[in-house]
């Protein structure tokens, strides 16, 4: 267990015969009580399919069902069950040539940390932007190793908005994303190859919206939506 | 191959169930999940009706305001999901389907639910009548939200909650029993918890 | 649109368990509309089964429903389906 934030975990998982993932893929978890009751949710897998082991980061929900197992009772030496890895549709592609945004709501930052990961072990200049929705600077989940990949002079570049409050001195965005902050972000429309948003159900459609309003093409946006969780 | 149990996990469910209140394979909730198949649908009371339609002497149909002056009932009841949950002592008032159905002459003997948005559902005359169903519009003393299934909803608590459908419009009275959205895709005909009839073949 | 809604990623888990294949990838020709879209992308909902729904004209491109053992699917929503080799 590795603690990110105040509500956030990671969780890792060793896994028997695991053979490896694609950066965005989540497994599915299921958790089955002594008396039979179960209950299952999907999580985005973070670590880079080159990591020993399986990384889940996980935000605990107060009123969730599975997330406040896993970052509250899970201990070592537990088993949980999963299925996958799965996903095929919002996965890194790593041959695609030209620029890349990654857009992340909340914990939506998860599979696109993935994606990072794997683009750094790669070794790949890609150019890639990730702007990062979150409340505060506090909710910015793996903010040292994303101020560490930005700084490494790959091509890649993280920008910020916080929400609801920001430390003293911010001088980044500090809105919701809308349709402007993305004008200002995001390539041009004949640079971006490949958009990934995710994140919490509202924030991904409103993203996706605002993308094709500026001209980007409806293919090259790939989304994950999360559901009402925070962010 | 048997599912591993997770050590502590207990999940939100209560495990404080009354005596016989619970039927085989159901875990006891406070809360009231919302499920769906569909997107919740908008339509405004002025263009709400409920009709019967079917084996029926004529069509019959209510607008909203007539709906509501209609006789109503308060109904407490316990609830079974067959996604597992049960939630007891319930409390809804609604109109009985038997008042629905006081004048009507069919030789029908089923009846498929049908709701805006295209769900369906198929129950038999026997199981909506006799004080057993109702078309509820009001949920712990509240107007029934839309993501319950408002403004109205058949509520037949008897039978697993699916068959209970959200934003009900009417019943199309039938000869003989058709399956309904999810009873054509695995789902028992019946539907019966103290049963256990989840799916086909149960 | 509902807060809650999600997308047909949701699904991948037991859409490979029913086709022994990738399927959120996989591209579905509405039967309702025609409008064609990536299974991950589409919309899903999840009442007594898993129902995924055309974004564009909202009907029933698939259904799922399992009781552990057995899954039943309803591909009628989708008039193609094209996967890559």
């Amino acid at each position: 267990m590795r603690p990110e934030t105040e509500r956030v975990k990671t969780v890792l998982l060793d896994v028997d015969g695991w053979q490896g993932h694609r950066a965005g893929q989540h497994v599915d978890v299921r958790l089955t009580a002594e008396d039979g009751y179960q209950a299952q949710r999907s999580y985005s897998i973070a670590s880079a399919a080159e990591d020993a082991r399986l990384e889940l980061t996980v935000e605990r929900l107060d009123d969730g069902e599975v997330s406040p197992y896993l970052t509250d009772e899970l201990r070592a030496g537990d088993a949980i069950e999963i299925r996958g890895p799965v996903g095929g549709y919002f996965v890194w592609d790593p041959t695609v040539e030209g620029s890349v945004l990654l857009v992340g709501g909340g914990s939506g930052i998860v599979p696109l940390m993935a994606m990072a990961r794997e683009r750094a072990s790669d070794g790949s200049r890609v150019p890639t932007r990730l702007l990062y929705s979150a409340r505060t600077w506090e909710d910015v989940i793996f903010r040292d190793e994303l101020e560490q990949l930005a700084a490494a002079p790959d091509g890649f570049e993280v920008v910020y908005t916080l929400t609801r409050s920001q430390p003293p001195g911010w001088d980044g965005y500090s809105r919701r994303v809308d349709r402007d902050l993305l004008a200002e972000v995001a390539p041009p429309t004949d640079e971006l190859a490949q958009a990934f948003v995710c994140g919490p159900t509202p924030f991904v459609e409103a993203v996706a919206e605002a993308l094709v309003g500026l001209g980007h093409e409806p293919q090259r946006i790939k989304t994950e939506r999360f559901g009402p969780t925070g962010g | 191959m048997p599912p591993i149990i997770s050590r502590g996990f207990r999940g939100r469910r209560r495990d404080d169930a009354p005596e016989g209140r619970v039927p085989p394979g159901q875990y006891l909730t406070d809360d009231f999940p919302v499920l769906s198949a569909g997107p919740t649908p908008q339509t405004p009371l002025e263009n709400w009706d409920f009709t019967l339609v079917g084996e029926v002497d004529e069509l019959y149909r209510w607008t909203w305001d007539e709906f509501r002056a209609l006789p109503s009932d308060s109904v407490t009841a316990d609830i079974h999901c067959v996604t597992k949950w049960s939630k007891l002592d319930t409390t809804w008032e609604g109109v009985s389907v038997d008042t629905l159905l006081a004048d009507v002459e069919t030789s029908a003997e089923y009846a498929l639910a049908f709701c805006d948005g295209g769900y369906t559902t198929n129950v038999p005359l026997e199981d909506l009548t006799g004080g057993k169903a109702w078309i509820a519009y009001a949920y712990g003393g509240e107007p029934l939200e839309p993501e319950h299934g408002g403004p109205a909803r058949l509520l037949v608590p008897h039978l697993y909650f699916w068959k209970s459908a959200k934003w009900v419009r009417g019943l199309r009275l039938i000869a003989t029993d058709e399956p309904g959205f999810w009873e054509s895709n695995g789902y028992h005909l019946y539907g019966d918890p103290w049963r256990e009839q989840r799916y086909w073949g149960d | 649109m509902d807060a809650l809604t999600l997308d047909g990623n949701a699904a991948a888990g037991v859409l490979q368990e029913v086709f022994a294949a990738e399927m959120t990838a996989a591209a579905g020709t509405c039967d309702g509309c025609g409008a064609v879209e990536a299974l991950g992308a589409v919309r899903l909902y999840t009442g007594a089964g898993i129902v995924l729904r055309c974004p564009h004209c909202e009907d029933v491109l698939l259904k799922v429903v399992t009781d552990g053992g057995r899954i039943w699917i309803d591909l009628r929503g989708l008039r193609t389906l094209e996967l890559s080799a």
